[in-house]
């Protein structure tokens, strides 16, 4: 073993190189991501690694290598798995030959996500083992585990880490060699393979025989582990799970005089109950800390019912713990204050002067936002409704833009627009979505729309990556993760490694009344296709096309120089964070500015000009 | 065990000071564990990095009260996370105030003189850094966070002295910025 400095996800990815990983397929999400990536830029050339589509046709590429005995890994966030439920639900009927291990990262908080859904439960609904772990040490052995499992019992794993495990970074322990997992080949086996009715009836009942026994020998798993502090004789306990289980070992530091259990499970389902009821043994009082849903504590409620045990199960069922967002040391302490007398020295501080709110913004330079303000100049005294979608772009809510009308999940904005424009034919309905959302589950949302001749403006904003996840490649970059990672992430402006997959050419195909693609930093020819567009009936498409400045380099810089009449067009009309208003006047925030030139298109005086080359 | 609260507004570069400071730690045999704030808070949004560096830790997050020193990229964002800090604990804190856009629509948040004043008046010690005149001197203004970190490391309430992180920086930051990245720890010693 040697020690290597961490992030959770890297960890995780290192552990599932070290299990044999033949293939691994994903979709990126906060706080998914980096798994996918660093199996990329770790890999000797032996695995296969793929940015899919979209999570479902991840999780199919990896069931189909799985079904010919590849050691597979899928990764994605929590509402990824909604997409790849289809797949997973069926997947767990017929089960895999080789390991199948699925990522679905949890977002307590939620911090980037739309949702505080729970994976746990998904696995108790799917009827698969899921593992949980509580750091990235535990993440990295754990990954080992969990493919393990997998082929042992013939069935796909869930594996849920959160965000604070996805993110947080450790000294890990990890090993210096491994063995490659050589892939048999597939066996055709229709009786196996092709799920029917009859297999499914047959293939449940072994799932409801198979499950309790993997809770048996979940019992004795390494990571479900059963503590005891003070006397053999005491009578509280507590239950915990992943990252909560750091802040309870940290809250418990303070110290208190009575004694107690703790039981930590890493394992939610299928549910260590043999564990359970030893821990259980001589409580009066069980306090459950977990995030996002109350899984642990209904389990052990269930195990008190079912063997008639009188001990009261605390959590946030009867409030001790807070229903939504992150728990922390110091919500633990709070919990635990009441339940073990604990006790600490509190730090205060007098109130803070207000302090400025700061959403998170369109980068200075964004195409996005010269996008929505061409749109919102075209659409000027007009009834319309704008639907958003999923990625930076979603940003263009914020004011003084407010270009966001709508926001669900992934491709929604453009069914959506459709349901509006069905609801109220007055309006016009405008469809934002980012260029990864259109392949991701866009088009077919085109097709509807179609199909059913309904009205809308579809606006792609193109800027060429998955720009809020960290840029990666997708369909229309002309680029793929394993030459990506190959180029160590540098090739931003790379000839054509693989086919680009044309979104223009898709619409055409598609059959719509209209495709334009624009530059939206040419502003007064982007407003003109706007009004275009909204004339003509049926479907219609803009292809705002222009690069994410975080890929592209700086050009060149603006100043606001003295004939500029301090009417604050720019700031009012833009919220450009490289406008900052210095005494009183507009100034341009210098290290801020990439030379998109969108403001001098909209000052009344021409007082924005470009400056002379600086070298820095 | 020592604990590291670096706040800032994304796209400062918390990042990379927070794993400078680890790999230091590290390099001294240290166990560390760090928590990011990655994802949508990255545009432009308040930003947050807990460094803990010890023997036995437990949570990446710092619990309240405890930072040994909190190394502010901006005074507000310090001011946000004082309930972090250790009764008499020590705040780098960068001089210059970011506006957020809503702050510049409504004409509100200034300057960060008033939270600077709160700073002092609330921690055992706090160093404001003038980061843009070191930047604009060794011309680059990617080197905010080196120079926030040296000054951390002068202070002594990093638990890394100005010659561990200069060693850092000789193994984790590529050749091509090195000279740059010693220039901006040798005129914070020098200040």
């Amino acid at each position: 073993m040697i020690q290597k400095f961490l992030m959770g996800n890297e960890a995780i990815a290192l552990g599932a190189i070290h299990a044999g990983v033949n293939v691994v397929a994903g979709y990126p999400g906060t706080p998914s991501t980096e798994v996918l990536e660093t199996v990329a830029k770790e890999n000797d050339g032996s695995i296969y690694v793929e940015w899919s589509v979209n999570e479902k046709a991840a999780l199919e590429v990896a069931a189909g290598a799985a079904y010919a005995g590849a050691r597979t890994l899928v990764t994605m966030k929590q509402v990824g798995l909604n997409v790849a439920s289809d797949p997973l639900m069926s997947l767990a009927y017929v089960g895999v030959k080789g390991g199948m291990v699925i990522l679905s990262a949890d977002d307590p908080g939620p911090i980037s996500s739309q949702t505080e859904q729970d994976t746990r439960h998904f696995a108790q609904f799917a009827k698969l083992p899921v593992f949980d772990p509580s750091s990235p040490e535990e993440a990295y052995e754990m990954m080992i585990d969990a493919f393990e499992c997998s082929e042992k019992w013939g069935t796909p794993v869930l594996f849920r880490p959160t965000t604070r495990v996805c993110h947080g970074c450790a000294s890990v322990p990890i090993r210096e060699t491994y063995e490659k997992h050589p892939i048999e080949g597939f066996v055709k086996d229709t009786m196996r393979w092709v799920i029917f009715p009859r297999t499914s009836f047959l293939n449940h009942e072994k799932i409801e025989k198979r499950n309790p026994q993997m809770g048996e020998e979940f019992s004795s798993y390494r990571f479900n582990t059963l503590t005891r502090v003070g006397d053999d004789d005491c009578r509280k306990g507590i239950c915990t799970s992943g990252i909560s289980y750091s802040y309870a070992c940290d809250a418990l530091e303070c110290g208190t005089s009575e004694s107690y259990k703790i039981l930590k499970i890493a394992t939610a389902h299928p549910f260590p109950e043999k564990l359970a009821l030893e821990f259980l043994e001589g409580l009066d009082e069980v306090l459950c800390i977990e995030e996002l849903d109350p899984v642990l504590e209904k389990e052990l409620t269930y195990i008190c019912g079912k063997h008639h045990l009188n001990i009261t199960i605390h959590g946030k069922l009867d409030g001790c713990i807070q229903a939504a967002g992150e728990n922390s040391v110091e919500s633990v302490k709070v919990a635990l204050k009441p339940f073990l007398n604990l006790e600490w020295d509190e730090v205060s501080y007098t109130e803070t002067p207000e302090l400025p709110v700061r959403p998170p913004v369109l980068c200075a330079g964004c195409p996005h936002r010269a996008s929505f303000y061409a749109v919102k100049q075209a659409m000027k005294g007009q009834k319309a409704v704008f639907s958003g979608d999923i990625g930076c772009y979603t940003l263009g809510n914020a004011a003084p833009l407010d270009m966001v009308d709508t926001c669900l999940c992934m491709g929604a904005d453009v069914t959506m627009a459709q349901g509006l424009h069905r609801a109220e034919p007055d309006a016009v309905n405008f469809s934002f979505i980012g260029d990864s959302t259109f392949f991701a589950s866009g088009i077919t949302g085109v097709v509807n729309a179609v199909y059913n001749e309904t009205d809308i403006i579809l606006i792609v904003l193109d800027n060429s990556t998955t720009a809020m996840t960290g840029h990666q490649p997708h369909p229309g970059t002309g680029v793929r993760m394993m030459e990506f990672a190959k180029h160590a992430g540098t090739i931003s402006k790379p000839e054509d490694i693989c086919n680009r997959v044309s979104i223009e050419k898709i619409l055409q195909a598609i059959g719509l009344t209209s495709v334009e693609t624009v530059d939206p930093l040419q502003l007064s020819e982007a407003v003109e296709a706007v009004k275009r567009a909204s004339k003509l009936p049926g479907v219609k498409a803009i292809i705002f096309k222009s690069p994410c400045i975080a890929v592209m380099k700086q050009q060149t810089r603006y100043q606001i120089t003295d004939t500029c009449i301090n009417c604050k067009k720019c700031i009012r009309e833009l919220g450009c964070p490289a406008i900052v208003l210095e005494d009183g006047k507009p100034t341009i925030e210098k290290s801020l500015c990439t030379g998109c030139s969108l403001c001098t298109q909209v000052c009344p005086c021409g007082a924005i000009v470009r400056e002379e080359a600086d070298h820095e | 065990m020592n604990n590291i609260l670096l706040c800032g507004v994304g796209g400062q570069g918390t990042v990379l000071a927070s794993k400078l400071i680890a790999f230091a730690a590290m390099e001294k045999g240290l166990q560390v564990r760090t928590a990011e704030t990655i994802g949508m808070a990255q545009r432009g949004g308040s930003v947050v990095s807990h460094v803990r560096i010890g023997e036995e830790i437990h949570s990446p997050l710092l619990p309240k009260g405890s930072a040994d020193v909190i190394i502010a990229f901006e005074p507000a964002e310090a001011v946000r996370c004082i309930s972090y800090l250790k009764k008499g604990g020590t705040v780098i804190v960068n001089k210059k105030a970011v506006r957020p856009v809503t702050a510049s629509l409504q004409g509100t948040y200034l300057d960060g003189e008033d939270m600077l004043r709160y700073l002092q008046s609330q921690a055992g010690h706090v160093d404001v850094m003038d980061g843009e005149a070191i930047c604009e001197a060794c011309g680059s203004s990617k080197i905010l966070n080196i120079v926030l970190l040296a000054a951390a490391a002068k202070s002594g309430a990093l638990g890394i002295t100005p010659e561990e992180l200069d060693s850092a920086i000789d193994k984790r930051i590529s050749e091509k910025f090195r000279a740059l990245n010693k220039k901006a720890i040798a005129m914070v010693m020098n200040q």
